[in-house]
């Protein structure tokens, strides 16, 4: 069976049939047929590209990527001719707060952060909301696989990985418990003279307290034998048998030292720097320590007053460039900011970095460090079918347009409530015109 | 040094009197004395001194006369009158008794009172003050003041005699006290109770809610002035207000006003203009950043010489957190004084913050080119001025009070000492063990003789003799005021010569023993000066500035400002926002206008620049920012009458952020923390000008509103300010026009009258509140509301609509898509963000479509970033505008250009590249709505106030800056803990640091 699908009837997220909707889309059957995306310019999510090219998948898996004419079996595909748009591997956005947030000033639909400083055992996992508001924005710019984090305290517990698409959090998951969370006390603080008035540096006098905290719990859950029953204690064995990863968040220079160096000392072997604002100002620490950062400070302002106009901006650039595994992050903190990832990694490639770097660090860097790679982050045979469309460069908000994205092969139902707002009153202003 | 050897006779009295007085020279008359009186007049004559005049010149042997704790004479060679003590101070140095302009001395801080628990504190003490505790204009000093005997001796080591003693806490402050230093009780201390008023812009320990804000504190402080006119003119008064009535009493005083920093000090000097007052200004040692400017307030300075320590900078980690604008004010601090002399800027000194450090830095001023007499004159003769005080104190005059101080050199050498502080006639010795008869000596030993060298550490008497035959030997050296004692080795086996003697004409003579037990003779004749290792000439060479003054004072600030240029652009996608929409063609730039747009344009004397495969489009106008900024929030549910424009910081890095992205203009908005908000300052991003130069000339003016969550104060469950509820936002503002309405009635009521009638009746009191409000109702101020949901942007447009006026702009306004329609009709605009939302319960409805929808309904659309860091990628927001709704490129860019000048009503000048707008334009690498386009130039009026490549070079100069005075402090600070004893400081027993 042959189907030239032209572009009227590809997903046309905001098409001209409004229909009364759940408010959340519903998660998309299981692929029924092999699909075949041909005329693509396809973006392999590794550095390469291929400009007319063949991206085949059946039962939710990558069966083959390549050029047109390279002898792609198309028999019995679902064929959709893209007549030269882009495909892309979904975006990984790495530690979200997705489905555990809801809006960020009313505490009910906040589920970030649990209460005391440590909190190995406390798992994002089951807390994640498959049908939370947010996540079909991010699905709308392409991002497919998210990280959930719970965040804050000085050992916030673990993330797991999840498809943006799912009945429910088990339906959704994609790899679990994959790390444990560790915010590193800051050395310094701002504070408000109250003499004066300014803000100004002083010390964190809890710095010592602090990191005593964690000391004296890795050293308790390194010698722990299992007695007496210790949730947090049970919760930290993973880090030192090289299941868990351990994501240090941590963004000055002495503060990255500290946790690193901490961490190491007790013997984890799996570290990700999160956050890293100052992280090229120790970058030969990083690269001796071979630790790959999450770069989370894109569309931030530089944090010193000297520092160049375009630090934020250049330096996973920098960081690249000094033989570092960058990824980029979206900033847990703001829920409404996450779904600008590709465009952080656009405002990069504005700065130094080639733009399938750049496009490499929100999907393959990503899912190395998240330990996915397996199954997402680039478009090659055997991985899973989770990929979108773009009408043009999907890093640069001028022409990044998601006209269809795939899941593990599931056609993803883009619209979600914002797209069903504007169609609501686009129509309403559009009847008033006509009158 | 005036060579000085003759027995002096103040050190007789080194036994009896360690920094205390005799006895008092005129105790308080009418107290009952506890034993046989004991009157006794001070007449004491001070002979052979060098007698410092007002005018910086040196009676040389003078004779000062003092009787009754006050001065009888000063001159040359007076004939000293019967029933005076005369004291020889041969070689000694007197001067007035130095003024501290700026203390807190004897007077006792107030406690905060505990607020009553909810988040506000609306109302004023129980007493009958002001509506305001900030206003403590009955607080006179004079009655709060009891001496405090540690302090009071701390200032008399330093050298002062008096001082002005004001309780630093409020915005007005009330009164302050000259009180001198003696040992008397207060009812002697204090000379002069209340000598000025005082101001600041802070609030202190008041816990009332107002104002909240530096703006709030302008405002408080210009309605109290028309209060307080209002209040004066009622007979009987329409209530009791004690500080209404001290407000009016006080006027006459000198007004002494205490500012934060430079900017502080130009907006308070032209509130100051408004009432006609010249405020005297506590400055707080940054002057220097634009003395220029300092000086056009005409204001008389106090300045501070508390320098900040050096930064903490050895860590290479840690220094980074150190601020350009830090490590330059610690260099250039030092030089404030001398940047202020030179701009001949009048100012007095004080040693508050500097404390114990005072000689110490000001000896470094001096050193940095504060002239000598300059720095005497700041802490005598100016202050005195200043306070209308200068026949009482700040100079040696008959009549004034006999303040002075008796020195062992000019004040300001290298080791001067401060030997005595007599204050209103009593003696408070301060370095009682002072000797000055150092110098070489001929010791004669029965036939031998051997040259000596006398010398003095800081004037101890610990001294040390080197023996000169050949070789140097030490020598043991015991020396009181009448008793020597020496010894010393005087033969190879080591044995020593032992002498005793006393002191005789210039030297001493008396008898001693021979190794042998032999008596002899022996004397000590001075023959000669030690050379002086330090010598005056040190003090004279004045030190260069280390760097020059960069506007603004901060990173990527210049040493000049870039200049304005007539610009000939080639060849760039120029994007006119006018009807021929998106062309390739040429502009020229001529006086900071565009002078023409076409294409093969040529011109003579233009800068050439190849626009090629760039882009140009008019300037960036972020409608909603509030960077640049001392202050964004006012706390009273209606602050109409506070100004943005008063709290501009132009020194804010953000400006030269947002240039580095394309944005020329910005309308700085007050906070959304209630629903009458303040007055906007509408700025152009002119960096390195002042806060004035910022402001756009004749731009209309705008208040900000506010609706929602933010003014119900849904955060904070402790609130207790009205609203609490959108149903109370709507009678906020009905309340609010309705009484600007009846206050405009009541106005031209009074105006409608005959000037007789004027004369026979009160006017109505000055409302600024209301008076602003009137002026939106009148349409001279127009509107920006914070918005977010349909029901209160469809509320504010019937409130708007029932008083007879628009709602100009709706920002944030993210269900503006639901009631576009009604905003269109309404002629409302809206300024609102890309892609904001999820971050409160009210904006969880926000769509990123909403720009879109807003213009398919024909309502004005910008897109803002209320963000320090969004402002600089206002390009990209407009581009979501095409991702999100389809909204055509040449539309998307209007958004941040062209339409946020229109709700400016700026579009005349602003916004489109067309013949006679302003210059205001950006050089893109590439398409500006591209993630990819960089800014590469963008000019104001012509002016290029960022360029890509010059950018470069300031990086290199801030890297080389940066290093150059991290290694100065890490020199001064490795120099110090060798040797951190050999600062002198006058008088001063104890250095703490």
């Amino acid at each position: 069976m042959k189907k030239l699908l032209g572009l009227s009837l590809l997903i046309i997220p905001l098409g001209l049939f409004s229909v009364v909707r759940a408010i959340v889309p519903v998660p998309a059957a299981d692929q029924s047929e092999p699909i075949a995306i041909i005329g693509a310019v396809i973006h392999i999510g590794n550095g390469n590209v291929i400009t007319n090219g063949i991206i085949t998948f059946d039962e939710g898996l990558i069966t083959a990527v390549g050029e047109a004419g390279a002898g792609i079996n198309l028999t019995d595909h679902l064929q959709i001719d893209i007549q030269g748009r882009h495909v892309y591997p979904g975006f990984v956005l790495p530690n979200s707060t997705l489905g555990l947030l809801e809006v960020n000033s009313v505490r009910a639909t906040d589920d970030v952060l649990e209460e005391g400083d440590i909190n190995a055992s406390v798992r994002s996992a089951i807390a994640y909301n498959t049908d939370s508001e947010i996540i079909p924005a991010n699905r709308f710019n392409g991002i497919l696989t998210a990280q959930v984090a719970p965040q804050g305290g000085l050992i916030s517990g673990s993330s797991t990985v999840f498809k943006l698409d799912g009945w429910n959090w088990e339906d959704a998951m994609l790899a679990e418990d994959i790390g444990l969370h560790m915010h590193w006390p800051s050395y310094t603080q701002r504070e408000r003279n109250p003499e004066t008035g300014l803000f100004e540096t002083v010390d964190n006098e809890n710095y010592e307290g602090q990191t005593q905290l964690l000391h004296s719990l890795f050293q308790d859950a390194q010698a722990y034998s299992g007695q007496p029953l210790n949730l947090n204690l049970l919760a930290m064995r993973p880090l030192f048998n090289g299941i868990a990863k351990l994501f240090i968040h941590a963004d000055e220079a002495r503060e990255i030292i500290s946790a690193i160096r901490f961490a190491r000392g007790y013997g984890v072997q799996d570290i990700v720097l999160v956050g890293g604002a100052d992280a090229f100002a120790v970058k030969d620490f990083l690269l001796a320590q071979n630790v790959p950062v999450i770069y989370e400070r894109i569309h931030e302002l530089p944090l010193r007053d000297w520092q160049d106009v375009d630090t934020p901006f250049k330096t996973p650039f920098l960081l690249h460039d000094a033989g570092i595994k960058v990824g980029i992050g979206g900033g847990a903190t703001s829920i409404d900011r996450q779904r600008n990832l590709p465009f952080f990694a656009g405002t990069a490639a504005a700065y130094g970095l080639d733009r399938e770097t750049a496009l490499s660090m929100v999907t393959l860097t990503n899912a190395e460090i998240l330990g996915v790679a397996d199954r997402v982050g680039t478009l090659e045979v055997g991985k899973d079918a989770t990929l979108f469309i773009s009408e043009g460069d999907a890093l640069d908000m001028r022409t990044s347009q998601v006209l269809g994205a795939y899941i593990q092969g599931r056609d993803i139902d883009l619209n979600g409530t914002q797209q069903q707002l504007y169609e609501r009153f686009r129509d309403k202003y559009a009847n008033q015109l006509e009158r | 040094m005036v060579s000085q050897i003759k027995k002096c006779v103040p050190a007789a009295y080194t036994a009896l009197l360690i920094s205390a007085a005799v006895s008092s020279a005129f105790a308080q008359e009418n107290a009952t004395p506890n034993g046989v009186n004991d009157e006794r007049a001070g007449a004491y004559a001070f002979t052979n001194a060098n007698i410092y005049q007002a005018d910086g010149a040196f009676i040389s042997g003078g004779t000062l006369l003092i009787r009754d704790g006050r001065i009888v004479e000063v001159d040359d060679n007076v004939a000293i009158p019967e029933g005076y003590f005369e004291i020889d101070l041969s070689g000694r140095f007197i001067y007035p008794g130095l003024i501290d302009i700026y203390t807190d001395y004897g007077i006792p801080e107030l406690q905060r009172e505990d607020d009553n628990g909810a988040a506000e504190n609306l109302y004023p003490s129980d007493q009958a003050f002001n509506v305001n505790d900030a206003i403590r204009t009955n607080f006179r000093a004079s009655t709060a003041f009891a001496p405090d005997e540690e302090k009071r001796e701390k200032f008399r080591e330093l050298g002062f005699s008096s001082v002005l003693s004001l309780r630093p806490d409020g915005i007005a402050r009330g009164t302050s006290a000259l009180i001198t230093l003696g040992d008397g009780n207060a009812n002697e201390a204090i000379v002069v109770p209340d000598v000025a008023a005082h101001y600041s812009l802070d609030k202190g320990t008041s816990s009332q809610s107002m104002p909240s804000s530096l703006m709030g504190a302008f405002a408080l402080l210009r309605q109290t002035y028309l209060d307080a006119d209002w209040f004066v003119n009622q007979q009987p008064r329409p209530f009791t207000d004690d500080t209404l009535e001290a407000w009016n009493r006080y006027q006459s005083l000198p007004q002494i006003m205490e500012v934060g920093n430079w900017q502080e000090a130009l907006t308070v000097d032209r509130l100051g203009d408004e009432f006609a007052i010249q405020y005297v200004l506590k400055t707080s040692g940054d002057s220097y950043r634009h003395a220029e400017l300092i000086k056009a307030t005409g204001a008389t300075l106090i300045v501070p010489v508390d320098f900040p320590e050096a930064p903490e900078v050895e860590d290479t980690l840690t220094a980074d957190d150190v601020s350009l604008e830090d490590l330059k004010h610690w260099e250039l601090a030092p030089f404030n004084a001398r940047i202020l002399a030179e701009q001949e800027i009048p100012f007095s000194i004080t040693s508050s913050g500097a404390e114990s450090d005072f000689w110490k830095n000001l000896r470094t001023a001096v050193k940095n080119g504060l002239p000598q007499r300059m720095a005497i004159d700041a802490l005598t003769t100016v202050p005195a001025a200043t306070l209308g005080l200068s026949g009482l104190v700040g100079q040696l005059a008959p009549s004034a009070l006999a303040n002075f101080i008796i020195t062992s050199d000019q004040l300001l050498a290298e080791d001067s000492l401060i030997l005595e502080n007599w204050i209103q006639g009593q003696r408070y010795i301060l370095n009682p063990d002072y000797d000055s008869r150092e110098g070489i000596y001929q010791l004669a030993v029965g036939d031998q003789s051997f040259e000596l060298e006398l010398s003095f550490d800081a004037g101890k008497a610990s001294a040390e003799l080197v023996l000169l035959d050949g070789e140097s030997r030490r020598v043991n050296l015991d020396l009181s005021e009448d008793l020597i004692s020496i010894s010393f080795v005087i033969d190879e086996e080591g044995n020593r010569a032992r002498l005793s003697g006393w002191p005789e004409g210039s030297g001493w003579r008396g008898n001693g023993r021979t190794p042998d037990g032999a008596l002899v003779d022996w004397q000590l004749v001075r023959s000669g000066n030690l050379e002086s290792d330090t010598g005056t000439e040190g003090v004279n060479e004045i030190a260069a500035l280390p760097a020059p003054v960069v506007y603004p004072f901060s990173a990527y600030g210049r040493q000049t400002l870039p200049q304005q240029q007539d610009l000939l652009i080639r060849g760039a996608t120029v994007w006119t926002n006018e009807e021929q929409g998106m062309v390739v063609t040429d502009v020229l730039v001529r006086d900071g206008r565009i002078d023409e747009v076409g294409d093969n344009l040529s011109a003579n004397g233009v800068t050439l620049i190849d626009g090629t495969g760039k882009h140009l489009t008019p300037g960036i106008i972020d409608e909603h920012s509030h960077i640049g900024l001392f202050s964004i929030n006012e706390g009273q549910t209606n602050s109409s009458m506070v100004r943005m424009k008063e709290v501009v910081d132009s020194e804010n890095i953000n400006i030269y952020r947002n240039l580095a992205g394309g944005v020329v203009a910005a309308q700085l908005l007050h906070g959304s923390a209630n629903p009458i908000g303040g007055q906007s300052a509408i700025i152009k991003m002119r960096w390195g000008g002042s806060a004035q130069d910022l402001l756009i000339e004749g731009a209309d003016e705008f208040i900000k509103f506010a609706l929602g969550e933010n003014v119900k104060r849904s955060r904070s469950p402790t609130s207790i300010r009205y609203p609490q509820t959108r149903m109370g936002v709507e009678q906020v503002f009905v309340n609010a026009f309705s009484q600007a309405q009846e206050y405009g009635r009541t106005w031209d009521e009074y105006n409608s009258l005959s000037r007789n009638q004027q004369r026979n009746t009160v006017a109505p009191r000055r409302d600024l509140v209301k008076e602003t409000m009137l002026e939106i109702l009148n349409g001279e101020r127009f509107v920006t509301s914070h918005s977010y949901v349909q029901s209160e942007i469809n509320m504010l447009m019937h409130v708007a609509d029932s008083f007879d006026f628009n709602i100009n702009t709706f920002t944030h306004i993210l269900e503006g898509y639901k009631v576009a329609d009604k905003m269109a009709q309404h002629g409302a605009g809206g300024s609102t963000f890309a892609d904001w939302w999820g971050y409160k319960w009210e904006v969880r409805y926000a769509i990123p479509y909403n720009a879109a929808l807003m213009q398919q309904a024909g309502v004005v659309v910008a897109l803002n970033s209320d963000d320090a860091e969004m402002s600089r990628r206002l390009n990209q927001e407009a581009a979501k505008a095409v991702k999100y709704g389809n909204v055509s490129e040449i539309d998307a860019l209007k958004m941040v250009t062209l339409n946020p000048a229109i709700l400016l009503h700026l579009d005349d000048r602003m916004g489109s590249i067309r013949e006679g707008k302003d210059a205001d334009l950006v050089l893109w690498s590439d398409h500006p709505l591209s993630v990819y386009a960089v800014a590469e130039t963008t000019w104001i009026e012509g002016i290029p106030y960022y360029d890509r490549e010059e950018d470069n070079s300031l990086r290199q100069l801030i890297a080389r800056e940066r290093a150059r005075i991290i290694s100065a402090i890490t020199r001064d600070s490795s120099a110090g803990s060798e040797g951190d004893n050999d600062d002198s400081v006058a008088g001063g027993r104890e250095d703490r640091r």
